[in-house]
């Protein structure tokens, strides 16, 4: 039987510091903050239409992963390029979303956090309340079903290099920066 | 974990979320009254949780099964019920003018809740007494079970109600509470 969707306090307490801590990697303590109130005030919206209380912190993790999007684009002047993760020839979330649309939601969350937001598998594995490998081995059923649905090249799913992101993924369980 | 989470931020999210009107239920925890830890709950027609020694877990579980998931903590839709029950506690309050929401309870239970809410402040009535007032006085017993199912004590005055021959006989939040509340509203010397 599928768990029941928990009260939402509950599910908030249980998800709010690792929101907080995806949101600050991705825009920066101020904008983070905010990101943080608009991400649970969305997660609140469609709460009464979920179905069953799992998966719930992919699931959320993904609203704040859109909004980290919507953010950058309002941010961006007309015509520029984005600063952020779109650049390094990954394929962005806006094009990922779609692709993603039809995947079970651990395998679509760890496809977005890996292939539009660039998270290492220890991340995504500790975003997800998995390990490493799982998220490696969720990531990639993810990316084989989606070639098998619509034909997608490859190379829209290249594998970065280890260490290729300057900024690196923040080591996991330090306190939050005060 | 919950140490380290910025309660400025916390905060400022439960205030958005309850002024966005998006919650089934708002609660607070009064952690220190005379009467002890209460848990209070609103919804948009009113009061619909009033607990004393509350194990949040349970009681969150409860309001979501009954009201909707959307509960959440929230302090600034309980000011008003907050306000009252500290002037009631402190003998400056007899009635309370935020709305009892009772709408999950079984019919019966309303008729019952709906003819104690007419009981005065420093007044008395039986089990027996309600009974009769909601068409059936041997029904004394399921009286006293709807009692100790009054999802908003205090408010909707339980405590007012004692046995026939006068002793206090049960109440949900203890004995002691009733009679401190009797005392209180000076029912008893």
């Amino acid at each position: 039987m599928a768990t029941a969707v928990p009260p939402f306090e509950t599910f908030y307490e249980a998800h709010r510091a690792d929101v907080l801590r995806f949101l600050g990697r991705r825009l920066g303590r101020q904008q983070a903050e905010d990101a943080f109130q608009e991400t649970f005030l969305r997660a609140l919206r469609a709460y009464p239409r979920l179905e069953h209380g799992e998966h719930l912190r992919a699931w959320v993790l993904t609203i704040a992963s859109r909004i980290v999007l919507d953010d950058v684009r309002k941010r961006r002047p007309q015509g520029e390029l984005p600063e952020l993760p779109v650049e390094d020839g990954l394929p962005a979330f806006e094009e990922l979303a779609p692709l993603t649309e039809g995947l079970p939601p651990n395998q679509r969350a760890a496809v977005v956090l890996r292939y539009g937001y660039d998270l290492g598998y220890d991340e995504i594995g500790d975003a997800l309340g998995s390990t490493e490998a799982a998220a490696r081995q969720a990531a990639s059923a993810g990316v084989r079903r989606i070639r098998s649905q619509t034909g997608a090249g490859p190379s829209s799913f290249a594998e970065r290099k280890q260490g290729a992101n300057p900024s690196g993924p923040a080591p996991e369980n330090t306190k939050e920066q005060q | 974990m919950t140490k380290t989470f910025s309660p400025a931020l916390d905060e400022r999210f439960r205030a958005a979320a309850a002024a966005e009107g998006l919650l089934d239920v708002a609660y607070d925890i009064l952690p220190d009254t005379p009467i002890g830890v209460l848990l209070v709950g609103v919804t948009d027609y009113g009061l619909c949780r009033l607990s004393f020694d509350p194990e949040p877990e349970r009681e969150l579980e409860e309001l979501a099964r009954l009201f909707g998931s959307r509960v959440l903590r929230a302090s600034r839709p309980l000011e008003r019920v907050r306000l009252e029950l500290d002037e009631y506690f402190a003998g400056r309050r007899r009635h309370f003018d935020v709305e009892p929401d009772v709408r999950t309870q079984p019919a019966y239970n309303q008729r019952v809740l709906a003819e104690l809410a007419r009981v005065d402040y420093g007044h008395t009535t039986t089990y027996g007494a309600l009974a009769a007032q909601t068409g059936n006085p041997r029904a004394a017993r399921a009286v006293g079970t709807v009692m100790h199912h009054n999802p908003v004590p205090i408010v909707l005055p339980c405590h007012r109600v004692v046995g026939a021959n006068g002793s206090l006989t049960g109440y949900g939040g203890g004995l002691d509470r009733k009679e401190h509340l009797l005392r209180l509203e000076g029912a008893i010397l």
